[in-house]
């Protein structure tokens, strides 16, 4: 009995066939999460900026974009970005599909991040850096948000490695990241042993990450 | 206009929203029982983590709090799916999601309820110990309300997620709100029942994520 869970499981025959088709994907997973925490870092701190420049209208529209992207699963989001973008005469692929919609959603939760760390500054470093020529733009730049983001860096850290694990998403949607093609390869093959190794890789990549988050969350001094 | 007239279609929301409360009520039970059997779960693993008599059981649970937190849930779930059938057992989708969903979200719940438990002063438990109480009385009595009280605003934002990460129940066959969306949307060729699930769930969960973003400001300050 044991010797055929290991042949059904981790069949050597299988996964060395599929092996370079899965580790090919590896750079699917990778570069998304990549590219995801690009845009959303960048993404999230321009509509924190934007939440404080002073202006009621423009902060409340930031507020509802954010709550609108956390109420609703990613997964939702996911299959609405990918088959209603036809509707609009525009075809995305699962790669832009899962790209755009977790971008989205990862902006949403760091603008949270960075706003809370931007109000929790003491308003006399604003006012001083005013009153030294300092423009308002220039004083967020150089003042404010260095030192927002190294005092959040704990939560923005868990916020991305919270978003970089759905990439597994856009497997749905028919992205040949890891999940997708071992499962493609499973079915083929009529063999599990390709999705072993998919739980694996995603360790490999993701446990790092999730220690990494959570060292940062207990022992990030920000004061230093 | 057309557009919105095509996305926010009145006729076919009103078609096919007897069928998305069926797909809400699969949605809300999943979610009822994954918090439940998360939390139970969570709760032994936070005991069994706080513990300091058994070395072996906190270092192992640490280890499962590890891996499991780094594991997408949508990976384990399809994997668990594979590995029942492929074991040749006849399960019921009901069972398979269960136990994957319990095993992504327990560890959160655990690491959440240890925080809990370890931020009870020490002198508490040897005071409630002297008095004569035996030492699962002072969990029982002591420790645990202090720890389910402080943790609060965490296990609600936890739970918030876990009632989000049910939505991918329907990639095994479970007709939850989205499954039954994405049936409608193939077969009436139109993106109106995605939009209404997605308008379902902002009416539902706006309230809650309202609620847990002021605890968790409130606490930052």
């Amino acid at each position: 009995m044991s010797a055929s869970i290991v042949d059904v499981f981790l069949n050597w025959e299988v996964i060395s066939r599929y092996l370079p088709d899965i580790l090919g994907s590896l750079v699917y997973t990778i570069g998304l999460a990549v590219l995801i925490v690009a845009g959303g870092l960048a993404l999230g701190t321009v509509l924190a900026v934007a939440r404080s420049a002073g202006s009621r209208p423009l902060a409340a529209l930031i507020v509802v974009y954010v709550d609108v992207m956390r109420t609703v699963p990613p997964m939702v989001y996911l299959i609405i970005v990918f088959f209603c973008a036809p509707y609009l005469g525009l075809t995305l692929s699962p790669f832009e599909s899962t790209w755009l919609t977790l971008t989205l959603i990862l902006a949403a939760f760091i603008e949270e991040c960075v706003w809370v760390g931007i109000r929790t500054l003491p308003a006399g470093q604003v006012e001083a850096a005013r009153s030294t020529g300092l423009s308002w733009l220039r004083t967020m730049r150089h003042v404010v948000l260095p030192q927002a983001i190294r005092m959040m860096l704990g939560p923005i850290t868990g916020k991305i490695a919270a978003i970089t694990k759905e990439t597994a998403l856009g497997s749905v949607i028919g992205l040949t990241e890891i999940l997708g093609t071992a499962e493609s390869a499973s079915s083929n093959s009529g063999n599990p042993s390709t999705l072993t190794v998919a739980v694996v890789l995603y360790l490999m990549i993701f446990v790092p990450v999730v220690v990494g988050s959570r060292y940062l969350e207990k022992n990030w001094n920000w004061k230093t | 206009m057309e557009g919105l007239q095509m996305f926010f279609n009145l006729e076919i929301f009103r078609q096919v929203f007897p069928l998305m409360l069926q797909g809400l009520l699969t949605t809300l039970k999943l979610s009822a029982f994954t918090i439940a059997l998360g939390l139970l779960c969570g709760l032994f693993i936070a005991l069994g983590v706080s513990q300091r008599r058994l070395r072996w059981l906190r270092v192992g649970l640490i280890v499962y709090i590890d891996l499991f937190r780094a594991l997408p849930p949508l990976v384990l779930l399809i994997f668990i799916s594979f590995l029942i059938n492929f074991w040749g057992l006849r399960w019921n989708v009901w069972g398979i999601i269960a136990l994957s969903f319990t095993l992504s979200t327990a560890c959160y719940y655990g690491e959440i309820l240890r925080a809990g438990i370890e931020a009870v002063p020490g002198g508490q438990v040897e005071a409630a110990r002297s008095t004569g109480m035996s030492a699962v009385q002072t969990m029982l009595y002591v420790v645990l309300p202090q720890a389910f009280r402080s943790t609060n605003p965490e296990l609600c934002s936890n739970s918030l997620l876990v009632i989000k990460m049910t939505a991918i129940a329907g990639v095994v066959g479970m007709q939850d709100m989205l499954g039954i969306a994405r049936n409608a949307q193939s077969l009436l060729y139109s993106p109106a029942p995605l939009i209404l699930c997605a308008l379902i769930y902002m009416v539902l969960l706006w309230p809650a994520v309202r609620w847990v973003s002021n605890m968790s400001e409130r606490q930052t300050r």
